[in-house]
């Protein structure tokens, strides 16, 4: 099960409260998981990529176990820790004011 | 006794306004959305409880809203704006040419008689429909195909498709307006487009007389008489009498002619409102004073309203979307500011009194009047 936090923004748009617990099929990377949020909540689609170019939003980042994963590639395997659902995977809206 | 629902969109989210007929005690909604940037809220003329919101931020793009209760309710529905085949350019600030980016729905225009068509004006400037309630949109490509758009440039705001008029006596007629491009009509839908810029005069392009880059900021009309249009351009009040084929100047004794809403009386086409700003550079009211000026002519000839208004120390402004008219006898006139207020006449502007004072930056104002 891994478990992702949502920035305030996209729990209310999704109309969840705290954290997603998913199933994601395959290796657990950013796009798996993604992909995951994407397929049971499809309102958030194009909120956190973009949805022809599949590419970050610029005032998204990703982090996880202290790091942050905003630049890695969507396709490299997150940490262990996120893997086996011990750290959550953190969609974050940069801190830019506003 | 009919009722009145303004819809307020905001920088910080959307406050849906109700009253009954006598518009003197309102009820407040909201924020629906907070936090989020409301640019356009706007109920279909065939069904006024299907709502259509655009939701937007720099954080997380666009999203589409969609009531069916008269905005008690809401659900996100389809927010993928693609431009079919190639991209092309547009001139940018700098004068270089850039690509068409999609950056966020400016103007949503449901449909005359069917609520689930909806037109979307869009930042970079091109028009989309949904005949599905919003599920899916898809772009009348032909508007941004037009051979002028590389000589397209943004306004202040962005390059933005920013008023979408549906002409209810010529089917398939519409008219549109960008900034800085100018106004665009079709007669067959949307499949093919030509500028309607004859007669306008902009000193800050090259070519002042030019078919486009024209920062035309809102157009309006009545529909009992869709072949006058008003302008209220960068600078510059305007009217045509021949559908946009061409323009003349009305701006008269106006103190200023630079602004950004316009809108026309419910009952008399012969009656217009603008709010005149100071000046391109400063965008905020003259002397200090918030002044809606009426022409009962057509244009030329401006009276200031002022009762209820400040007439000190108020530089807010007042936004292309921000203003409308309601349908009761006599006309309500609403308008939102920069400031947070929205200011209700319910005798065509004689008189004005604030709904609300204290809300985030207004961007849009619409109203409906129910049975």
């Amino acid at each position: 099960m891994i478990r992702v936090v949502l920035p305030a923004h996209l729990r209310t748009l999704a109309r969840v409260e705290g954290e997603l617990k998913l199933e994601v099929e395959g290796p657990v990377t950013q796009r798996s998981i993604l992909d995951a949020v994407e397929a049971r909540y499809p309102m958030l689609r194009g909120t956190i990529r973009d949805q022809a170019t599949r590419q970050r939003r610029a005032f998204v980042r990703f982090f996880a176990c202290e790091e942050d994963l905003s630049q890695d590639s969507p396709d490299d395997p997150l940490p262990e820790a996120v893997a086996t659902g011990v750290e959550p995977f953190l969609i974050v809206g940069a801190m830019a004011g506003g | 006794m009919s009722r009145i629902r303004v819809l307020v969109g905001t920088r910080k989210g959307a406050f849906v306004l109700t009253a009954d007929g006598k518009r003197q005690s309102w009820d407040v909604s909201g924020p629906h959305f907070g936090g989020w940037e409301i640019y356009h809220l706007k109920g279909s003329p065939a069904d006024p409880n299907r709502l259509y919101a655009s939701q937007s931020s720099s954080w997380f793009g666009q999203v589409i809203q969609r009531s069916s209760d008269g905005g008690k309710t809401w659900e996100a529905v389809g927010n993928k704006f693609a431009y079919e085949g190639a991209v092309g350019n547009h001139l940018w600030y700098d004068g270089t040419q850039r690509p068409f980016e999609f950056a966020r729905v400016w103007h949503l225009e449901p449909a005359l008689n069917d609520p689930d068509t909806v037109y979307a004006g869009i930042q970079d400037a091109a028009m989309f429909r949904t005949t599905d309630g919003g599920q899916s949109w898809r772009e009348l490509p032909g508007l941004r195909n037009h051979p002028s758009a590389a000589q397209w440039q943004p306004g202040a705001g962005g390059m933005c498709l920013h008023t979408i008029l549906l002409d209810p006596s010529h089917p398939g007629r519409i008219y549109i307006a960008i900034s800085a491009a100018g106004v665009f009509r079709t007669d067959d839908g949307g499949e093919t487009w030509r500028p309607m810029n004859r007669g306008l005069v902009s000193e800050q392009i090259p070519n002042p007389t030019a078919e486009v880059g024209h920062c035309v900021h809102r157009i309006a009309m009545h529909p009992s008489r869709p072949g006058v249009l008003f302008m209220q351009k960068h600078w510059d009040v305007m009217r045509s009498d021949d559908a946009a084929e061409s323009w003349k100047d009305v701006g008269g004794n106006l103190p200023t002619d630079f602004g950004f809403p316009i809108d026309v009386h419910a009952h008399e086409p012969n009656t217009v409102y603008v709010v005149p700003i100071k000046s391109d550079s400063e965008h905020y009211l003259p002397d200090g004073k918030l002044r809606v000026y009426r022409s009962r002519t057509g244009g030329h000839e401006w009276e200031a309203l002022t009762k209820g208004l400040p007439q000190s120390h108020c530089y807010v402004n007042v936004l292309r979307d921000a203003m409308a008219v309601d349908a009761l006898e006599p006309c309500g006139v609403y308008f939102g500011t920069t400031g947070g207020q929205v200011y209700a006449s319910a005798d065509a502007g004689d008189s004005w009194a604030p709904i609300v004072r204290d809300l985030p930056s207004v961007v849009s104002v619409e109203v409906q009047t129910l049975p």
